[in-house]
């Protein structure tokens, strides 16, 4: 259990606000921390890595106190039982794919595990090449089985998979999946994907301007079981004509035929379109 | 007539391995710290490099000097003369280059992204295996930078040389000042071949600085 009671003052969307932040985080969970920018997502992740301070409160893991500002423990990141993942991936430009591994290897322990990492996220052809060669997804994969290598019990990552294409960001998707469960990690992860928080999160923190709008599974946070059967879509009439009416409505232009009900409407007018019966079609 | 070559090579090599070891570690506090002293601090450093050589050689002289404290001391408890000899010259030299060693190794420092660091501590490592494992190693072209400007700019020292070291044989008289004192005794050709060494080397030394910081341009560009 990862228990979190902080306060710290930061520059958010709207300027100067509080970070306010009193959740539990079950072990071996997956959570979600998601939010619009400036909401105090990074700051959060950052705090729990032991990488900023907060002002006030405690943040505690199974138990143990990693930081607590009444009684000023506060441990370094490098005594905090982590794995960071960032969303640059800060791989070291001066190693290879293997030394990035090893360098995070602790002292004593097994070579092994490296290549079974690289292994599990698929890049054992990969070890002797430079960061700088690789493609955005193979980055993070490295990052990702670099931030494993010490065995930690928290995986914290800040939006790892904003800056890969969609295939790549499905299969790292999977690679996470999997180390997830098979390691039995506490998984914590910014993103602003919803597909993507649907598949992988038990749980999601809804932060707005830096408080906890919600703590709840994702199907209850994004309101699914408020899921309506039709679409209703707000527009503005820009063109009329004696069969058609043009409205704008999500960027899109949409031709509606003319009826008795809507004889009186004019460019300009504000409208609501109601569409029952969706269809879906899959695309590629 | 290749003493003071020699001894100009010795000067700039000695200066440059001194301010590899006092200058890196000056650049690395300089890129963290958030100190209000950081200014004052990257003033003094800067200094030599809008001071007169002569203003700077005239109060190293006088600090130098075995008559006045520091130099008193030295002197009584070492018994460490800086005054016309080359430790003094070479003291001198760190302090009047010292800006060209910082400066390239902060900006090279200044520039790495946060997160290295911040992995790498992440990663359960100390300050100091980070900062020789993944900070130094990915600013190599500005320690080389560093190191070269170093050595040319101790080089061409003639002002300080001339107010601390004097012009003695063997000891001081590095090229620029032999340079100097052949053309004020009309020995042009002597002159020549100090002048011409110096110009050549000086000449190469920049070519190498901006040929390796223009490749490694290019590759960042590239990437």
């Amino acid at each position: 259990m990862i228990s979190i009671n902080i306060q710290k003052q930061l520059h958010m969307a709207q300027g100067m606000g509080m970070l306010n932040i009193n959740v539990q985080i079950s072990s071996k969970s997956f959570t979600a921390v998601y939010g619009p920018s400036g909401a105090g997502k990074t700051s959060l992740l950052r705090m729990i890595a032991g990488l900023m301070q907060p002002q006030q409160g405690s943040i505690e893991v199974d138990g143990v106190t990693w930081f607590n500002s009444v009684t000023k423990i506060n441990h370094t990141p490098q005594n905090r039982d982590i794995g960071f993942v960032f969303q640059d991936n800060a791989l070291f430009p001066n190693m290879t794919v293997e030394e990035n591994l090893l360098y995070a290897l602790p002292k004593y322990a097994d070579k092994s595990r490296i290549y079974r990492l690289l292994d599990m996220v698929g890049l054992q052809s990969l070890v002797r090449q430079r960061p700088e060669f690789l493609s955005g997804g193979q980055k993070q994969r490295v990052a990702l089985a670099r931030a494993l290598v010490r065995q930690p019990k928290v995986l914290l990552l800040d939006e790892p998979l904003s800056a890969v294409d969609d295939l790549t960001r499905v299969s790292l998707q999977n690679n996470l999946q999997q180390l997830h469960h098979e390691l039995g990690l506490t998984t914590i992860m910014v993103s602003h994907n919803v597909p993507e928080i649907f598949k992988l999160a038990d749980n999601v923190i809804h932060l707005d301007n830096g408080l906890v709008k919600q703590n709840e599974t994702p199907a209850r946070v994004f309101n699914i079981l408020n899921a309506q059967h039709g679409l209703t879509l707000l527009g503005e009439v820009v063109q009329v004509n004696n069969s058609e009416i043009f409205i704008l409505a999500d960027g899109n232009i949409i031709k509606v035929k003319q009826a008795l009900q809507t004889a009186h409407l004019s460019i300009g007018s504000k409208v609501s379109i109601h569409a029952a019966d969706l269809s879906l079609k899959k695309l590629s | 007539m290749y003493q003071p070559l020699w001894l100009t090579f010795k000067l700039a090599f000695v200066t440059t391995v001194c301010l590899i070891i006092i200058g890196i570690p000056i650049a690395a506090g300089l890129a963290q710290t958030k100190s209000k002293l950081k200014s004052i601090a990257e003033a003094v450093i800067s200094l030599p490099l809008v001071l007169p050589p002569s203003v700077l050689g005239f109060y190293l002289l006088l600090a130098f000097s075995p008559q006045n404290g520091l130099g008193k001391m030295l002197n009584d408890v070492l018994n460490l003369r800086l005054i016309f000899s080359f430790t003094g010259l070479m003291l001198g030299s760190v302090i009047y280059s010292l800006p060209f060693m910082v400066h390239p190794v902060q900006a090279g420092l200044e520039a790495l992204p946060v997160s290295l660091k911040e992995a790498s501590q992440t990663l359960g490592k100390s300050n100091i295996t980070t900062f020789f494992k993944v900070l130094l190693p990915n600013i190599k072209p500005a320690l080389l930078t560093g190191a070269i400007l170093t050595f040319a700019h101790t080089l061409g020292e003639f002002g300080l040389v001339l107010m601390i070291g004097g012009n003695i044989p063997g000891v001081t008289r590095v090229a620029s000042i032999a340079v100097y004192d052949e053309v004020e005794a009309l020995n042009f050709s002597t002159a020549h071949v100090y002048a011409g060494v110096l110009l050549a080397v000086s000449f190469v030394i920049l070519l190498i600085v901006y040929t390796t910081n223009r490749h490694i341009f290019k590759k960042r560009i590239t990437q």
